[in-house]
């Protein structure tokens, strides 16, 4: 498979899941936001939106308050914002639309028309028929696409490259809406209802309040979230399931230069493998995941540089 | 002025091979029409067969209006029409082999030999390349029209990168896909088969000695007008679609980058003008191209569709002269008609033009796309008096023709059905021997009323093209 093509196939699978991740931690911080209390607490949930991302600037720039309505119009639908759900629609367009013949007839049909409704949907529209239903679009056409892809895509190398890059993209943002999440919510245990609501809306982002429930059979506890989105094998969300699908696709497009790369995801899988929680937490749960949001960073340079931007002496 | 009909004759009645179209259009209610009109629409927005159009707010892709009225041609009329096409293309690439080797045809005096050598589209780079089974325009777009009472004439050939055959092809599924009932009460000739018979085409020219050539579609990418037909077809080949950064020779080999290293690569359908090709050769400040290709490519190491420098056969100013080249490769009086031409480099020939401006058209000889044309009839007087001022400063730039009637066809516009002008562009496939074409090609449709341009960035549509079988 050409380079590019690879290149084009695997950014637009990470802006596809980008968009969708975004979609769950602002959806989660929107109804978090609706649990009584101090507006000082509320504004500083969006401010580490924005602080995540690192948009400081670009947000200061155009808005003078940190709240609610402001970072909901900056992350959602502003054009000049490159990390709005709609500039990672319109880039996951415009990735698919460079290789298109390698796409499903299908595959690109439900990208091409995510894309064309997001452009046409303005944010006071938005707001008007529910912010809620808007992310719950954004999550379906983000699960569309994903089944389109299950469901049409012959599973050679693109169908590798597209899985790489959503798992690596899914490991990283899930890593970020724990962090982001974890500190600025209550982490005694003993604190009743609002732990309950709070750590509910956060399983819920990650579609993982049913499976909590399964897998534990009790009350929630930042502990055992912190583990189950860490380091549960099974939940398609969690650090360890996208690690494990990551080095089996890595695996499976090796090349000749691939091997350091291969061997640096090996190793944060197996940390995975074998950690346990309270090691972690004991560690310092920011620092742990700051570790591994690098890590995964490095990851990425590293496909890159092994298979999608290959210099020209590699070439 | 009267103008041929494709559909209804001189008396108003319906021509026989459009009586079942006829029928079953009166048959089925206006609404079901209407709604599949939008439906239509709604299709070509969705799978995205658009095009992009210069000088509009950047990246912005428009689609090319569909009609459903479909341009049927009886069979007997494209059987000659055919015959006509391949004796044409036949000639056109004996003419470049000719030219880029012995020169026969100017040492026998049947063309001025300054009208090719001087020609800005000859490429001395091309003397002595010996090109596979001789053939330089693999893939050549034919721009047929019909005027008078309904005759064809040979508006131009397009032996660069003629585009347009993507549409040829959906608008055959759009109208299978719309109204499956007609192809039922209609024997039309297939066309679907295109992408197979090009494919057959690249691979039987490939490099001496390679067997299973590795073939590749080379876009400028995803910002030309063109981008859809190029990754159409490359799907539909099932080859690598390229741009020039794709690519890379060493040793005057050419090879592809992937994911499991460099790939070689034997044949290259190539979407991008020569002048764009080889940044060490033509110009430097093409970002499109492939540094060092021409050389793999004078090397035999590659095979490029089209060949280099074929633009000297396509040239308006040597478009007057195909009719003797039949002659002298075939021994063969031509089938197909020249448009009358006047080229005004001969003093009587601009005395004429002259005189008559107001009933011309006027063409720049290597102008493309419409661009520095006149057309009398539609023209200012001041455009006139314009033109007459640089056809005397520089007469061998220029051709005319009379203006034709262009024959129209019924087509669904905001007032109805109405007559609109039309032209038919077939694509015709070379490899050695063999000159193949699936049957029909590409209707253009002017959608303004009384125009004459169907050019899609002139916001001409396309309709369906049915050959009729026996």
């Amino acid at each position: 498979m050409l380079s590019r093509t690879a290149d084009h196939l695997f950014w637009m699978a990470r802006y596809m899941e980008r968009a969708e991740n975004l979609a769950r931690l602002l959806d989660v911080t929107w109804q978090m936001s609706m649990v009584p209390q101090a507006e000082a607490a509320v504004n500083q949930s969006w401010n580490a939106i924005i602080a995540l991302n690192s948009l400081e600037e670009a947000f200061a720039a155009k808005y003078q308050t940190v709240n609610g309505e402001n970072v909901l119009k900056f992350m959602v639908s502003d054009a000049d914002n490159y990390a709005s759900i709609y500039s990672c629609l319109r880039m996951a367009r415009e990735n698919a639309h460079a290789v298109r013949g390698t796409l499903t007839t299908e595959m690109w049909e439900t990208l091409n028309s995510t894309w064309l409704e997001a452009r046409d949907r303005q944010f006071d529209q938005i707001v008007a028929s529910g912010i809620g239903d808007y992310f719950d679009w954004v999550k379906m056409r983000s699960s569309l696409t994903r089944g389109t892809t299950l469901g049409t895509l012959l599973q050679d190398e693109a169908y590798n490259f597209i899985r790489l890059g959503t798992l690596l993209e899914r490991a990283d943002n899930t890593a970020r809406i724990l962090d982001v999440k974890y500190h600025v919510l209550p982490t005694h245990e003993d604190e009743g209802a609002s732990d309950f609501y709070e750590w509910g809306a956060l399983l819920r982002s990650v579609s993982a309040f049913e499976v909590y429930r399964k897998v534990y059979r009790d009350v929630i506890t930042p502990g055992r979230v912190a583990e189950l989105l860490i380091l549960n094998k099974d939940m398609p969300r969690s650090l360890h399931f996208c690690m494990n699908s990551v080095i089996k696709n890595l695996d499976l497009i090796a090349n000749r230069q691939s091997g350091e790369t291969a061997r640096q995801a090996g190793l944060l899988h197996a940390q995975l493998h074998y950690a346990r929680i309270e090691d972690i937490l004991e560690h310092g749960l920011h620092e742990w995941l700051t570790d591994f949001m690098d890590r995964i960073y490095a990851l990425g340079d590293g496909i890159s540089k092994d298979f999608l931007v290959p210099s020209l002496e590699a070439a | 002025m009267n103008f041929y009909n494709e559909m209804m004759d001189a008396n108003g009645g319906v021509r026989a091979h459009y009586k079942l179209y006829d029928e079953w259009l009166k048959a089925t209610p206006a609404e079901r029409i209407a709604r599949k009109r939008a439906e239509a629409d709604l299709a070509f927005h969705r799978v995205g067969i658009t095009f992009a159009v210069y000088g509009e707010e950047a990246g912005k892709e428009r689609l090319i209006p569909f009609d459903i009225i479909p341009r049927i041609i009886p069979s007997a009329e494209w059987k000659a029409l055919q015959s006509g096409l391949r004796q044409r293309v036949k000639a056109l690439n004996m003419f470049l082999w000719d030219v880029y080797h012995d020169q026969e045809i100017l040492k026998a005096g049947v063309i001025p030999a300054e009208q090719v050598l001087n020609n800005a589209q000859y490429r001395p780079v091309m003397k002595g390349v010996d090109v596979p089974g001789r053939i330089y325009a693999h893939i050549t777009g034919v721009d047929i029209v019909r005027a008078g009472a309904g005759e064809f004439y040979v508006l131009e050939d397009n032996l660069r990168v003629p585009s347009g055959v993507s549409y040829m092809l959906e608008d055959r599924k759009m109208m299978m896909r719309l109204f499956p009932e007609l192809f039922a009460k209609h024997k039309v000739a297939p066309v679907q088969h295109y992408p197979d018979m090009l494919l057959e085409k690249l691979r039987a020219v490939s490099p001496k000695g390679v067997t299973n050539p590795t073939v590749v579609v080379l876009t400028p990418g995803a910002y030309n007008s063109a981008y859809f037909e190029h990754t159409f077809l490359a799907q539909q080949m099932g080859v690598e679609l390229v741009e020039g950064r794709d690519l890379f020779v060493k040793d005057e080999v050419v090879y592809m980058r992937t994911t499991q290293g460099p790939q070689r690569v034997d044949v290259i359908y190539r979407r991008i003008d020569d002048d764009f090709l080889d940044p060490t050769v033509f110009r430097a400040d093409s970002a499109l191209g492939v540094p060092g290709i021409l050389k793999a490519y004078q090397a035999g190491n590659v095979t490029l569709a089209n060949a280099i420098g074929t633009g000297v056969a396509d040239d308006k100013s040597i478009y007057p002269y195909v009719p003797d080249m039949i002659k002298f490769y075939l021994g063969e009086e031509p089938k197909l008609n020249n448009v009358p031409t006047y080229m005004c480099r001969k003093p009587d020939d601009l005395k004429y033009v002259l005189d008559h401006l107001p009933e011309l058209v006027v063409k720049e000889v290597h102008g493309a796309g419409g661009y520095g044309m006149l057309v009398g009839p539609a023209s200012t007087k001041e455009q006139i008096e314009h033109f007459r001022k640089l056809l005397i400063d520089k007469p061998d730039g220029y051709i005319a023709q009379p203006t034709l009637a262009l024959s129209n066809c019924p087509t669904f516009v905001e007032e109805g059905i109405a007559p609109r002008h039309l032209d038919l562009r077939p694509f015709v496939l070379s490899s050695g021997e063999c000159v193949n074409m699936v049957p029909g090609g590409l209707t253009r449709v002017a959608l303004t009323k009384g125009s004459l341009v169907v050019n899609s960035s002139q916001g001409g549509g396309t309709k369906d093209t049915w050959v009729l079988e026996d």
